[in-house]
């Protein structure tokens, strides 16, 4: 079986239906203004796997054309997936946003 | 290296100790040091405490007997947990071992549903009452040393403030900076982590007590495998009040490498059959995911160094050993036998990593070190291809062949049916032998 192919079909359920925009929009977050992380496009152009794209549970990487990595800081999770994945020293910088910004849980 | 600290720091504010993190680790630790006296702050990073964590989860509140006497009495609980279900699935297949206890539903009761906003909050002002200081939304932001290297307090981002301490004890989490900055933890290391996604869904509070037949306050853990796509992991149900928490944990490398994005393993175990009915029409409240550390014992950190210990998930101390699934409770332990050795190392006047050893001697002395240390080949077990890719399978199939009535044809037999399920999924009865022998040395 293909990891990629979910073994419970595809039939939409009323579930599956929750756009990522709206999961998203359960989520509180205090938006800083400092950038927590920073990414270094130019070692991401060098990156084959470009793992951090679909592991980060927030969804804030995504490719560029020209082969680099385009961010968002704002609405993370904190969780730290985008660092511990990458395959490539340097490219992802990431520290805590400043005291009492960011994200918080209220169900947690 | 051992030099025994001087009176300590000379700033005049300087505290005994410097907490950072108001997780339960954190609150249990500043406890600990409140009531022997001791001066203590806690730096918390979050509006409030809990506020950056996510757990799946339940509490199990032994471990609070002898620091909150009668704690179930006013511990905000959400549901006790009276029903433990471990559910091996397929994609169209469920097999449960489930037990249900009227005894956990009743003083001292065993496990209980709680939210983390609500919980670490709850602990956070036993330590205050006890006469710690709480600082909020304030980031821990880097060490404090003294000409010899001896770790004397944090700064902060409050205008580039710090904090002197004669100890600090990092209770900061699964990303533990300040492990990484005192060379404990190494910068990253996938491979000992899993990232937990969560959903807590709405349902009212009677249907959830029909629909997993429980009574008023009785609460169910579910835990699954076989429902993540061959990534090593899990997933998980609990009962709150009026919400469900549903859930799944996995592997970051083998996440990373499938490219499955996270959510959607959450929409897989919302969809099997065994789940999905559980859940109609449920709306989603919060969505959240976390980090865990689950490379157990053999991938904690030395606890401490000089001027400085490490508890909590800051320590890796989150037990993940497929049977037993524990984090809380690791850190309340933890976190309070390090503010107690803390304590006795500032009474000593030597708080170098040779004064503080205290503190792992304690936690190998109780459940903290001796649990990770007997389950310390737990998570490569159950992390393992067979278990994860081909037992669920087995198992069910197991189940399939011995409880499907064949008439005309006679029943087949148990041995027939396991070597037929064994052959189906690709596992010899020589490696079921082995992996039953390797379980039971492990969990016997």
């Amino acid at each position: 079986m293909s990891r990629s192919d979910s073994p419970f079909g595809t039939a939409p359920t009323p579930w599956r239906g929750v756009s990522f925009e709206e999961r998203m929009a359960t989520v509180d977050f205090r938006t800083g203004e400092r950038a927590h992380i920073t990414v270094d496009s130019e070692v991401c152009r060098s990156c084959t796997t470009q793992v951090c794209v679909t592991a980060c549970p927030a969804d804030l990487f995504a490719p560029t054309a020209d082969g680099g990595i385009l961010f968002n800081y704002e609405e993370c999770f904190e969780c730290g997936t985008c660092y511990m994945v990458c395959d490539n020293e340097g490219a992802i910088t990431w520290t805590y946003p400043d005291g009492g910004d960011g994200v918080v849980f209220h169900h947690g | 290296m051992v030099t025994p600290m001087g009176p300590g720091p000379d700033e005049p504010d300087a505290f005994d100790a410097v907490v950072v993190g108001a997780g339960p680790a954190g609150s249990a630790a500043a406890l600990a040091l409140a009531r022997a006296g001791r001066s203590v702050v806690i730096v918390e990073r979050g509006p409030f405490p809990g506020s950056k964590n996510v757990y799946g989860g339940v509490v199990y509140g032994r471990v609070l007997d002898g620091i909150v006497p009668d704690w179930w009495e006013e511990v905000p609980v959400e549901r006790w947990v009276v029903r433990r279900s471990t559910m091996m699935m397929t994609g169209s297949q469920s097999l449960s071992i489930d037990y249900r206890s009227d005894a956990w539903g009743a003083p001292p009761f065993n496990g209980m549903t709680t939210l983390r906003s609500r919980f670490d909050t709850w602990m956070a002002a036993k330590a205050t009452a006890a006469g710690a200081r709480l600082l909020t939304s304030t980031v821990a932001t880097g060490l404090v040393r003294d000409g010899v290297g001896r770790v004397v307090g944090v700064r902060t981002d409050r205008e580039g403030a710090a904090l002197g301490a004669k100890v600090v004890i990092a209770c900061d989490g699964v990303n533990s900076f300040l492990a990484k900055e005192a060379g404990l933890l190494p910068p990253a290391e996938a491979s000992h982590h899993t990232l937990g996604v969560k959903e807590v869904l709405e349902l009212p509070r009677e249907v959830i007590d029909d629909r997993f037949g429980l009574r008023p306050h009785e609460g169910v853990d579910i835990e699954m495998i076989g429902c993540t796509r061959g990534i090593p992991g899990g997933g998980f149900l609990y009962t709150n009040a009026d919400t469900v928490s549903v859930g799944v944990v996995a592997s970051l490398p083998h996440l990373a490498e499938s490219k499955v994005r996270p959510e959607e393993l959450i929409a897989d175990v919302k969809g099997h059959p065994a789940i999905a009915p559980y859940l109609r029409g449920a709306s989603l409240r919060e969505y959240s995911a976390h980090l865990i550390p689950e490379g157990g014992y053999d991938t904690m950190p030395p606890l401490a160094v000089d001027g400085m210990v490490v508890a909590g998930d800051a320590a890796a101390m989150t037990l993940a050993a497929g049977l037993w699934l524990e984090g809380v409770n690791f850190a309340i332990g933890s976190g309070f036998a390090a503010g107690r050795a803390v304590d006795r190392a500032i009474a000593g006047g030597d708080c170098s990593a040779r004064g503080l050893r205290s503190y792992r001697a304690d936690l190998e002395g109780q459940f903290v070190l001796a649990d990770h240390k007997r389950l310390r080949k737990a998570p490569s077990l159950l992390l393992s291809d067979r278990v994860q890719q081909r037992y669920p399978g087995l198992l069910c199939d197991l189940a399939e062949g011995m409880f499907t009535v064949t008439n005309p044809a006679p029943k087949p037999g148990g041995l027939r049916v396991t070597r037929s399920a064994a052959a189906r999924h690709g596992v010899t009865l020589r490696q079921l032998a082995a992996d039953t022998v390797r379980g039971l040395r492990i969990f016997g």
